[in-house]
């Protein structure tokens, strides 16, 4: 679904996100500490950390939801007000009020609403395109119901749905898996895979750890500060995790290679 | 236009007025900040005042605007230092301009019509004196500014209602995508603050804030629509209006305070009849959830002793009250609920599974 024109501009080698000393304070207190990042366009990765490391702070920032007090962020290589139109979001699902009078299909066309810009109104186009988006995430048959009506796990392919249809080259997702039950889980698991096999890069907040090396071939570790980045094979390493994570972690089963357990952030959950 | 017609009129047009962005601020739950602004706008209207020297003056719309803005500011600059939480600082905030206010107003503009009462309660009976020629017509000049607010309600939110609607249900996205919430935020505001003028004429500033949020609150439990919604909360208005209107007339008590209880009283019939929403509904469905979850148990309870050689003493309608203790009324409900659904049938006071209650059962275990 991506135009022509948006795969010809973007050049290969041009990094998805860069930032650059970015630092977020509220209130003088740092949530987010001098941190640089460079994603590479078309990966699949995770942004790990404790709770309170900044990682939904990062991603907002990137958004321009939250102001930095220091810092550069560029994607693909511009501001990011220039490039509205290639990001896509997907916030918390507790972030939206679910008793809000809309039916599903017309939270899904809100995705086309950057598209639209102001005052053009969705038509027949949006409703087709957010259609075939309820389709591809399984909810095809819940598209005129009230969002008050669905579980958590519906609320979040709701939410999936949403961002197809922006048809974006870059996603973020703030914790799409949170509370949602496991075949929701796959699903969700599939379809961001599409995206990466479609060229597209997508940044998810998580918070399994065991399933990094599973569903993402790229990882950030933040806590406060970036601690690494990079290839899941070479930076998901317990050195890395200790470093993330201090005390509030224990390794099992190491023989098996680390499957880290968050001991002290799943308790706090 | 008798003098009768033209109060209803007025009346109705207030309400409208305010019914069309209340819908926004019943689902932004900015009630309290409705309330201040209905107040705080008394400021602006007393300083233009001073300024132009004539309470007819657009300006006054403006000035009552600004001091909306102002308030929202105000509020939000002393809710961002987290010394104060948001509803303190709405309490904070709207008595200290609203009383500046009445100060200036008992000091400096004595004898004017601007008296505090009139503010405070509205007094619609008045408004057919005051006239003015508008398109070769002899109008009430509040009807006048009313129909001209109510249009600019109508055609901002015609104009911004796909970005009111994204910037109200999810703000985060609303953002990223460009849209400006904030702007669209004291654009709302602006608009609230001049309604709140607009209608002072009609209820005053007590009162408006039921014509704000009452309406737009019986209509979201009327319906999953946005769009209807806001027709529903403009029909409710209307009604409200002129029914108080009427009543007014019938117990010669205040316009102002009858069209307020009115739109409450509206409020409690939906509260209690909503179809779907409504107290009656919500009993309703909790009785039949209750009759379900019997009507399940009871299937999986011959499910399990279908077949066996205690079948026959398990299955008896008696055994029910003893051993599930159903109180026997209750025990017969759900058996007649059960053999209505096709669940159960009963021979000689034996209960027994049917197909579809054998499916029933297995798939009530599985989940």
């Amino acid at each position: 679904m991506t135009s022509p024109t948006a795969a010809a501009v973007i050049s290969p080698n041009t990094p998805a996100v860069e930032v650059e000393d970015l630092t977020v304070a509220y209130h003088e207190k740092p949530v987010l500490w001098d941190v640089d990042l460079r994603v590479p366009a078309g990966v699949l990765m995770a942004i790990i950390g404790p709770n309170g490391a900044g990682k939904t702070t990062l991603i907002k920032t990137i958004l321009g939801l939250i102001p930095s007090a220091a810092g550069e962020v560029l994607v693909y290589g511009k501001p990011y007000a220039a490039m509205r139109h290639r990001v896509g979001y997907v916030p918390q699902r507790g972030s939206v009020d679910w008793d809000f009078p809309t039916s599903v299909l017309d939270v899904v066309m809100m995705g086309r609403y950057g598209a639209l810009g102001w005052f053009r109104r969705p038509g027949r186009q949006e409703r087709s395109l957010a259609l075939a988006a309820l389709e591809k995430v399984g909810m095809a048959d819940y598209a005129n119901r009230q969002i008050s009506q669905l579980s958590g796990g519906q609320q979040q392919r709701v939410f999936l749905a949403r961002a197809i249809v922006q048809d974006a080259d870059i996603y973020f997702m703030d914790e799409p898996f949170q509370g949602v039950d496991a075949m929701t889980e796959r699903a969700i698991v599939g379809l961001l895979k599409d995206l990466r096999a479609a060229g597209k890069t997508v940044l998810v907040v998580h918070h399994d750890l065991n399933t990094v090396p599973e569903y993402f071939d790229w990882v950030t570790l933040l806590n406060v500060r970036r601690i690494a980045s990079g290839p899941v094979a070479q930076v998901f390493t317990e050195e890395n995790l200790r470093k993330t994570y201090g005390g509030r972690i224990a390794f099992v089963n190491r023989d098996l290679g680390a499957l880290p357990v968050e001991v002290a952030a799943a308790a706090a959950d | 236009m008798s003098a009768s017609l033209e109060i209803q009129l007025i009346a109705v047009l207030a309400a409208a007025a305010c019914a069309l962005p209340g819908v926004f601020l019943v689902l932004r739950s900015m009630a309290m900040m409705a309330d201040a602004i209905s107040h705080t706008v008394l400021l602006g209207i007393v300083l233009v005042f001073f300024v132009v020297q004539d309470l007819q003056s657009p300006w006054l719309l403006v000035g009552a605007a600004a001091t909306g803005l102002v308030t929202v500011t105000l509020v939000e600059l002393l809710n961002r230092t987290r010394l104060v939480k948001e509803d303190a600082a709405i309490g904070l905030v709207f008595p200290a301009l609203f009383s500046l206010a009445v100060i200036l107003i008992s000091r400096f503009a004595r004898g004017v019509h601007l008296d505090v009462d009139a503010v405070l309660l509205g007094e619609l009976a008045f408004a057919p004196f005051d006239r003015m020629v508008f398109l070769g017509l002899d109008l009430p000049v509040a009807l006048v500014t009313l129909a001209g607010i109510l249009a600019l309600n109508i055609a901002f939110i015609a104009a911004f209602y796909k970005e009111l609607k994204l910037a109200t249900f999810d703000p985060g996205l609303a953002t990223a995508l460009g849209f400006a919430p904030g702007m669209l935020h004291y654009g709302l505001m602006a608009l609230v603050s001049i309604t709140a003028v607009g209608a002072f004429d009609a209820v005053g500033a007590v009162l408006v804030v039921a014509l704000f949020i009452t309406p737009a609150a019986a209509a979201y439990l009327l319906t999953d629509d946005l769009r209807r919604m806001l027709f529903l909360s403009v029909g409710i208005a209307v009604i409200s209006a002129l029914s108080g209107y009427w009543l007014a007339r019938t117990l010669d008590a205040s316009i102002a305070g009858s069209m307020a209880t009115m739109t409450g009283l509206v409020f409690v019939i939906i509260y209690i009849a909503a179809p779907q929403r409504g107290l009656v509904a919500q009993l309703r469905r909790r009785a039949r959830n209750r009759l379900e979850f019997a009507q399940a148990m009871l299937a999986i309870h011959l499910l399990n002793h279908e077949g066996r050689p205690e079948a026959a003493t398990e299955s008896s309608v008696d055994h029910l009250r003893q051993h599930i203790r159903w109180a026997p009324e209750f025990a017969g409900r759900v058996v007649r609920y059960a053999e209505q659904a096709g669940v159960v049938q009963q021979q000689a006071g034996q209960l027994r599974l049917t197909e579809a209650g054998r499916l029933l059962a297995q798939d009530a275990m599985v989940r």
